[in-house]
């Protein structure tokens, strides 16, 4: 796949190429569900889930606690529920991201997921892959491949209407 | 006996009314003159005290120096430095050490320790009762013959008032004062701060001022009874105040005097429960303190005291109300007064608040223990202090002398540093120039 | 020391009392505690976050409860839990507090749980690391004397935020033994905090301190006419030596007087709910139906004592001096 103009990116396009990508992967899969990291992969997950009529199967993470970084930063200020409303052993599970970076968080993801019971496969979807791997990570589904420059953050947005929309931030972490 | 000569100071004695720039003579251990030199005077010594207060040496009310018994606390060697680096050259001390001044023979290895040591005078106060037990009186006359001043029962209260009713009538019988903390024997007993708002906010038991207005109250009615001279120790309240006030207005024999850190702090000053504000009387409300310097310079509280009390770490740095309560004073005693005479009207003239401050701590506490101190009258004994009421000094650990190193003022800075103490006319401590 | 719970970036650095607590750090307690709710209903009951840390509950006083909750709230965020029973009799001179704190330190603890029975020990501890620099090592006051139980007010406020969701419409009552009660002082002030506009005290004479009034609360010594229309009950424990110290004449007495009956209860709103830090005096404080009934959280105030003790370990472990 192209890497793209990280200012070109359409968010609405990319979700409905992922869409796809995940429907095709998890045909005939054995007991599949979604679980977003959030806040992005969250609103993606739970759009999907609808999507793919997957709404029973849904599950929403908060990575906080298993951040690898905690030692630096502490816990930070707001830590959003994490609701998982499956039994997760045996599972095939979508883990789902908006913007796949060095890999950590999917890692802190995965490691939480396992404290809930032993999925049968995690299959990792992000929205954009912008690089940089610091961990032997990869996606299976993955809309657009991009560069960010240093210092800068891609972030995910959800208007009222549930569109979602990408732009580039200063990076404050 | 050297001879010296005091140059330039202000020479402030309230005792006589003293308060001009002169010069003051010193020869054989006694004040030889003011102003002029006496005839055929040189001096083997001349001080050049300008800029500098020269008043009588303090007399101390109360002043622990933990012997016998509680030298690890602090020494007779350690205290009596520290009473001449504080200007102080008469103190009383009271008789809670261990063994319990209650036998001639203590008394005597006291006050002979002390003179070895040529420092301030010690003037012991008796125990009233064997032990302090509150039970058996001991030998007044025996005890005066060895030195006692006075006859005190420190911080324990007389549970049984019987027995305090025999002991004043005794010591009336040979016109001996008794020294007594006014504090009921039950309620606030196991107290540790000043019961109020704050202290049921910090969830600490408290010592209502119940406790010592009942006890002033019983007091009183035994002095009425017996006619014995009672002096009043620590008054802590506002209404312990109003008590004394009309007592004295009463005609009763009755003096009294306030600890110096209460002049200053309130209960708020624990802060979060700072070990150094456990004092005992505990410090309490703003109205009190408010209270105590209206009633020192209306004349209802005589004398302001150090209550000098060396803790040492182990038994200060513990939780609040395992403490030890007390704090180091003699060090301290000028500088607090001079605070609150800032705090009057500072420094303008001849007569100011400063001379009445001085009052408090030279000639009023020299009347009420009956001691030949706290004067510079032709004649007297030449124990002098000459301070610079300017100077500042921080108080820290290594700038004190006694082994008592905790107080609430710790960190603070202070106006008023002594630059020479005499002692019976010999210069018992002098800082050298910075 | 300027208030000694937080370091120079105004984070949390000890928890030791609810008094001055920052409604903003209050409220990251709660929030953070909810997250913590559910662990406990997964198959590994256990977060990473204190992973090669060590916890020191130092227990001067004797509390099971207490020290295993906080054993529970420290073993779910992965940390190592040592369990140290002082018992501080003056009869047996001992080691000194801070020479104990200063042998633990150099054991590298990182966190001390301190119950004690003197107001104001877990401030000497703070002073102390602070004076030592030893900004790494937190200290969580379990309950100092009459002075204050954070955690206890802070898992009650939790309670009362998932029965009652807005604290500012309340009228809460805490009856009993306030003049000796640490739970009842945190409660009081946690509650101030989160803005609740009426907090009621209830009990004799004997058991209620001064300078109540200073702190905001409505004192009542007649229960009937101080539960009139309340949302929250927080019935405080009665302690047997309550009799001996000439405050109460007997327990039989006093539950007539201030025990919580189901006709006492009716006189609260219909979906009051009834507090109690625990353990209960059956028929002394409460009864048993209303201990039992429908309106009682009392078990949920220990499972969200995990959450929230797990809360206040984590956030204080994540800041650095």
């Amino acid at each position: 796949m192209p890497q793209l103009d990280p200012h070109t990116l359409d968010a609405e396009v990319l979700y409905a190429a992922l869409l796809d990508q995940v429907r095709t992967g998890i045909a005939g899969a054995h007991e599949p569900a979604i679980v977003g990291i959030h806040s992005g992969g969250a609103w993606i997950a739970e759009r999907l889930a609808r999507d793919l009529g997957l709404t029973a199967r849904l599950g929403v993470l908060d990575v906080s606690f298993y951040r690898d970084d905690y030692a630096k930063k502490g816990l930070p200020a707001e830590v959003k529920p994490t609701h998982i409303a499956f039994d997760v052993a045996g599972a095939t599970i979508v883990l789902v991201d908006d913007v796949l970076y060095t890999g950590r968080t999917t890692r802190a993801a995965i490691n939480e997921l396992f404290d809930y019971g032993r999925p049968a496969r995690i299959l990792l979807a992000a929205l954009v892959d912008r690089g940089e791997r610091q961990l032997p990570v990869a996606a299976d589904f993955v809309a657009a491949h991009t560069r960010v420059a240093a210092g800068e953050a891609l972030r995910l947005q959800q208007s009222a209407t549930g569109q979602f929309k990408l732009t580039i931030e200063r990076d404050h972490a | 006996m050297t001879t010296i000569h005091i140059k330039n100071g202000r020479v402030i004695d309230p005792a006589n009314g003293v308060d001009a720039v002169q010069d003051l003579y010193i020869a054989d251990g006694k004040v030889a003159a003011i102003g002029t030199a006496p005839d055929g005077f040189t001096a083997a010594r001349t001080i050049d005290a300008t800029g500098l207060v020269v008043a009588p040496g303090l007399v101390d009310l109360s002043a622990r120096l933990r012997e016998p018994g509680y030298e690890y606390k602090a020494t007779l060697e350690s205290e009596m430095q520290a009473a001449v680096q504080g200007g102080v050259t008469s103190l009383v001390c009271p008789p809670d050490t261990d063994p319990v001044l209650d036998e001639p023979g203590l008394v005597e290895m006291l006050k002979h320790r002390a003179r070895g040591l040529h420092g301030a005078h010690v003037h012991p106060l008796g125990a009233l009762t064997m032990g302090l037990k509150g039970r058996a009186l001991t030998e007044m006359a025996e005890l005066t013959e060895a030195g006692c001043i006075g006859f005190s029962h420190a911080e324990v209260p007389v549970e049984d008032t019987t027995v305090l009713l025999r002991a004043l009538q005794y010591a009336k019988t040979f016109g001996y004062t008794v020294w007594l903390r006014p504090q009921d024997a039950h309620i606030g007993k196991g107290g540790v701060a000043h019961s109020g708002p704050l202290a049921s906010r910090l969830g600490l038991s408290g010592v209502p001022v119940m406790a010592e207005t009942i006890a002033l109250h019983t007091i009183f009615e035994l002095l009425r009874a017996t006619g014995a001279k009672v002096h009043l120790c620590r008054i802590s309240s506002a209404a312990g105040l109003e008590l004394v006030r009309a007592a004295k207005a009463e005609g009763l024999p009755v003096s009294c005097d306030v600890g110096v850190h209460h002049l200053h702090m309130t209960d708020a000053d624990i802060g979060f429960f700072d070990p150094n504000a456990r004092l005992t009387p505990p410090l309490r409300s703003q109205r009190d303190r408010d209270a105590i310097r209206a009633a020192l310079t209306d004349g209802t509280i005589d004398a302001i005291c150090s209550d000098h009390t060396p803790v040492d770490d182990d038994e200060k740095l513990l939780p609040f109300a395992e403490a030890s309560p007390g704090a180091t004073g003699l060090e301290l005693l000028l500088s607090l007064t001079l605070k609150w005479a800032e705090d009057l009207g500072g420094h303008h003239g001849p007569g100011d608040a400063l001379f009445k401050a001085l009052a408090r701590v030279t000639s009023a506490p020299a009347r009420v223990a009956g001691l030949d101190a706290g004067t510079l009258a032709v004649g007297s004994g030449a124990d002098v202090v000459l301070f610079d009421p300017t100077a500042r000094w921080l108080v820290e650990a290594p700038a004190l002398a006694s082994q008592g190193k905790h107080t609430p003022f710790l960190g603070y800075e202070m106006a008023g540093q002594v630059r020479a103490t005499i002692v019976g006319g010999h210069v018992a401590y002098e800082r050298n120039a910075a | 020391m300027l208030n000694p719970q937080l370091n120079k970036h105004g984070e949390l650095q000890h928890l030791l009392t609810t008094e001055g607590l920052p409604k903003a750090i209050v409220n990251q307690i709660l929030d953070t505690a909810a997250s913590f709710v559910s662990v406990s209903d997964r198959e590994v009951k256990k977060v990473p976050l204190m992973r090669g840390k060590s916890v020191f509950n130092l227990f001067f006083e004797n509390s099971t409860r207490t020290r295993t909750t906080f054993e529970i709230a420290s073993k779910r965020l992965s940390a190592d839990v040592i369990n140290l029973n002082i018992q501080a009799s003056s009869a047996s001179k001992g080691e000194s507090l801070l020479d104990t704190i200063d042998n633990l330190s150099a054991m590298h603890a990182d966190m001390f749980v301190v119950r004690h029975a003197s107001s104001g020990a877990p401030y000497l501890i703070a002073k102390h690391l602070h004076d030592t620099k030893q900004n790494h090592v937190h200290v969580v006051n379990a309950g100092d004397g009459r002075h204050a139980h954070p955690t206890q007010g802070l898992l009650d406020m939790y309670t009362i935020r998932h029965y009652k969701k807005d604290f500012t419409n309340l009228r809460v009552a805490i009856v009993g033994d306030i003049l000796h009660s640490r739970v009842a002082r945190s409660d009081i002030h946690a509650l101030t905090t989160l803005g609740v506009p009426e907090i009621r005290a209830i009990g004799p004479h004997t058991l209620l301190p001064g300078g109540l009034e200073q702190l905001g609360v409505r004192t009542f010594t007649n229960m009937d006419e101080g539960l009139k229309d309340v949302d929250v009950i927080i019935m405080l424990r009665l302690q047997n030596e309550r009799m001996s110290g000439a405050l109460l004449p007997s327990a039989q007495e006093y539950f007539k007087s201030y025990g919580l009956t189901q006709e006492r209860l009716a006189l609260a709103v219909p979906d009051a709910i009834v507090m109690h830090p625990g353990p209960m005096n059956r028929g002394v404080e409460i009864e048993s139906a209303v201990a039992d009934g429908p309106q009682a959280v009392i078990l949920s105030q220990v499972t969200f004592g995990i959450a929230v003790r797990m809360a206040v370990m984590s956030i204080l472990a994540g800041n650095q001096g």
